[in-house]
């Protein structure tokens, strides 16, 4: 079953790969991280090394089903100084360059609920946020962000997961948006991987309930495996291989060495090479 | 929720109010889906009823004595002060009602593994104590500040038998202990069943933390009834995530004559960042599966609560505490560490009772209130756990060495 056709940026971006026959590259990178100057130039950098579409991670002191890797990401973007404000920003100067690459800010609920839903959401739609994933509302809390989030414009992106069973499914995605994002692992982010079987299996399921594009991430860390998802699923998602990276190109103080946006966009660069030559 | 009673919540999302909810990652979901109704199921049997009474009378040691505290009355020369003594309980404090009862649960779901969180580690060994009862495979997550503070919890807890794995994350306390619990259930989400220790955490866990609990205010209810022939006037409780004070206020929270005490640690006082008064300094946001109140700065990140007690620095409360408080059935207060260790001292000297630095901080609430109120004013205390297990801290604090 295709996308079916979509408004905004991640619609049409989908759409635009399904016409191209290829999935999409979804990468993340944590907001200010390892510092808010650093984490622009990367994300400058991004869609011309292949990212199709892109999270960034919203810092939080305490990311409950984040893996270390992206544990420690946030906080050393909180101890740059980073803030919800500040990844808005970071947002809001990327569009000056990029009016087209979709933009979904990925965190916890905690940070936005304390800045305020519907000041959130109207400075989140003025800086050009597309998506929201906020991993710590499920749709029983729907009415806390969810539907808010979709009254201003914004998709609000469902997770499903291995114990997301048949009977929950309708439920999870009723009001689903922009994509449905495939957690292949019952875990955290950065540690185990499904097999492509149970990947495959999952997304035939997914597809019996949704037209939007099925996203699948955690645990995919290499070219090959994004390759493997992408000829499955309509994107393929990595972070913490990213945000490794990342940190392997720090020095000891956990500053950034000159360098390290080229390596973690060659990076990129495989992964997406990859995840285009998946299906040929 | 009916407006005539204080005891019909949460709804059926799991709101006290504004607080509660379930607010978890979606894998975790169907199982806290799991967990309420088997735990719906249980509350109306009577074998798990039975089953229950059972433990608590012949293991756990209930009813705990409810105690006439005279020379304490004495030196405070007000209140009529009773104890309730949860600290005589198997494991040394009130922690064991509520894992007595989720075990019990845990087991009637078929789990076979148990995961908890523990700050002080009384939550800790009572987990582990109840796994090896039932000879089920136990880990428990603890901060490394609080592994340092807590040895002879630490190692009790591993000649229970329990693994406990050293938490390294955040501020090390007993919040990244939570997070971490919460990281190794998603991943072992079909076997395991965590265990969590306060009336905090997802919808049903603050409703039924606190009705494994409420044993404690049921128990004070009828031995008052046979020692004075009447309610009590006052409650006093100390606040962590507030599991003791739950399980005294919640049988009286409809007898409008009895008034409720909440004591929050102050640490080294409200007007510095070092304290874990959540409600007193905190303002409400999401965090571990809750909406209550949080410490937290403007950007809703996490502060670290600072208490003399490791029971205590949790920088969240309980979401039926937030609720008590915005309607103003309970009020509560705080003591500092310095006012907790005085409240130590003179428990261990007029009474014979080393408190934990936990109900120190009831107790010390209870030193500044009592000699205002009139001799037939019954006060009620809840002394949550024994003090054994802090001397370490207390001697410290004293500049004495051991």
């Amino acid at each position: 079953m295709s996308a079916q056709p979509q408004s905004g940026r991640i619609g049409r971006r989908f759409a635009a790969l399904a016409a191209e026959g290829r999935a999409a590259l979804v990468t993340f990178t944590t907001a200010g991280d390892p510092d808010a100057a650093t984490s622009l130039a990367l994300l400058r950098g991004l869609p011309g090394a292949g990212a199709d579409l892109i999270e960034i991670g919203m810092p939080f002191t305490d990311p409950m089903a984040d893996g270390p890797a992206i544990q420690a990401a946030s906080l050393r973007a909180l101890a740059k100084g980073a803030s919800l404000s500040s990844t808005l920003e970071l947002v809001r100067a990327f569009r000056a360059d990029d009016q087209d690459t979709p933009i979904i800010l990925m965190g916890y609920y905690n940070p936005i609920y304390r800045f305020g839903v519907d000041r959130f959401l109207a400075e989140a739609a003025a800086v050009g946020v597309d998506g929201l994933i906020v991993v710590d509302l499920p749709p029983e809390e729907d009415d806390e962000l969810c539907l808010p989030a979709l009254a201003a414009g914004i998709s609000f992106i469902r997770l499903a997961t291995p114990t997301t069973d048949q009977a929950r499914l309708p439920a999870v995605m009723r009001h689903a948006s922009g994509f449905v994002y495939y957690v292949s692992i019952a875990g955290v982010t950065g540690t185990a991987a499904a097999s492509d079987q149970a990947i495959t299996a999952a997304v035939d399921q997914l597809r019996r309930h949704t037209d939007l594009p099925i996203a699948v991430g955690f645990g995919i860390t290499t070219p090959e495996r994004a390759a493997a998802v992408a000829r499955v699923a309509d994107a393929a998602v990595v972070g913490s291989a990213i945000v490794s990276r990342l940190a392997a190109a720090l020095d000891d103080q956990g500053q950034a060495r000159s360098g390290l946006v080229e390596d973690v966009l060659a990076l990129v660069n495989q992964l997406a090479v990859g995840v285009r030559t998946a299906r040929q | 929720m009916q407006r005539n009673t204080y005891r019909a919540g949460p709804d059926e999302r799991g709101h006290f109010g504004l607080h509660g909810g379930r607010f978890v990652a979606e894998t975790l979901m169907p199982l806290i889906l799991d967990v309420e109704r088997a735990y719906a199921a249980a509350r109306v049997d009577p074998t798990f009823e039975r089953d229950l009474r059972y433990y608590l009378t012949h293991y756990v040691g209930r009813p705990s004595p409810l105690y006439y505290a005279a020379r304490l009355t004495e030196a405070l020369g007000g209140a009529k002060i009773y104890l309730k003594r949860e600290e005589l309980n198997h494991t040394g404090a009130h922690k064991i009602n509520n894992c007595m009862g989720q075990i019990l649960l845990a087991r009637r779901m078929g789990k076979r593994r148990i995961i908890a969180e523990t700050g002080a580690g009384q939550h800790g060994v009572a987990t582990a104590t109840v796994c090896a009862l039932f000879n089920l495979p136990c880990t428990i997550y603890m901060g490394e500040v609080d592994i340092e503070r807590q040895k002879p919890n630490v190692f009790r807890m591993r000649l229970l038998g329990a693994e406990v794995k050293p938490v390294t994350s955040g501020s090390r306390t007993l919040k990244d202990a939570m997070n971490e619990a919460l990281r190794d259930w998603v991943t072992n989400v079909e076997s395991t069943y965590y265990l969590i220790g306060t009336v905090a955490g997802p919808h049903p866990y603050p409703m039924m933390v606190r009705d494994f609990q409420a044993v404690i205010g049921q128990e004070v209810r009828d031995q008052l009834q046979d020692a004075e022939g009447r309610l009590p006037d006052s409650l006093v409780a100390c606040i962590g995530g507030g599991s003791n004070a739950m399980g005294l206020f919640y049988p009286f929270l409809d007898d409008p004559s009895v008034a409720m005490v909440g004591v929050e640690a102050a640490g080294l006082g409200l007007s510095t960042s070092q304290h874990a008064a959540s409600l007193a300094g905190g303002a409400p946001g999401v965090l571990h599966g809750n909406r209550t109140y949080l410490l937290q700065d403007g950007d809703g990140q996490i502060l670290e609560g600072h208490s003399i007690s490791a029971g205590l620095d949790y920088p969240g409360v309980g979401p039926e505490h937030a609720w008590l408080h915005d309607v103003g059935r309970v009020r509560y207060e705080s003591a500092t560490d310095d006012e907790a260790l005085e409240a130590f001292k003179l428990c261990a000297r007029t009474e014979g009772i080393l408190p934990a630095l936990e109900p120190a901080h009831a107790l010390a609430h209870v030193i500044k209130a009592a000699p205002a109120l009139p001799k037939d004013h019954l006060m009620v205390m809840g002394l949550s756990g024994r003090g054994d297990k802090d001397i370490f801290t207390v001697a410290s604090a004293l500049g004495v060495e051991m």
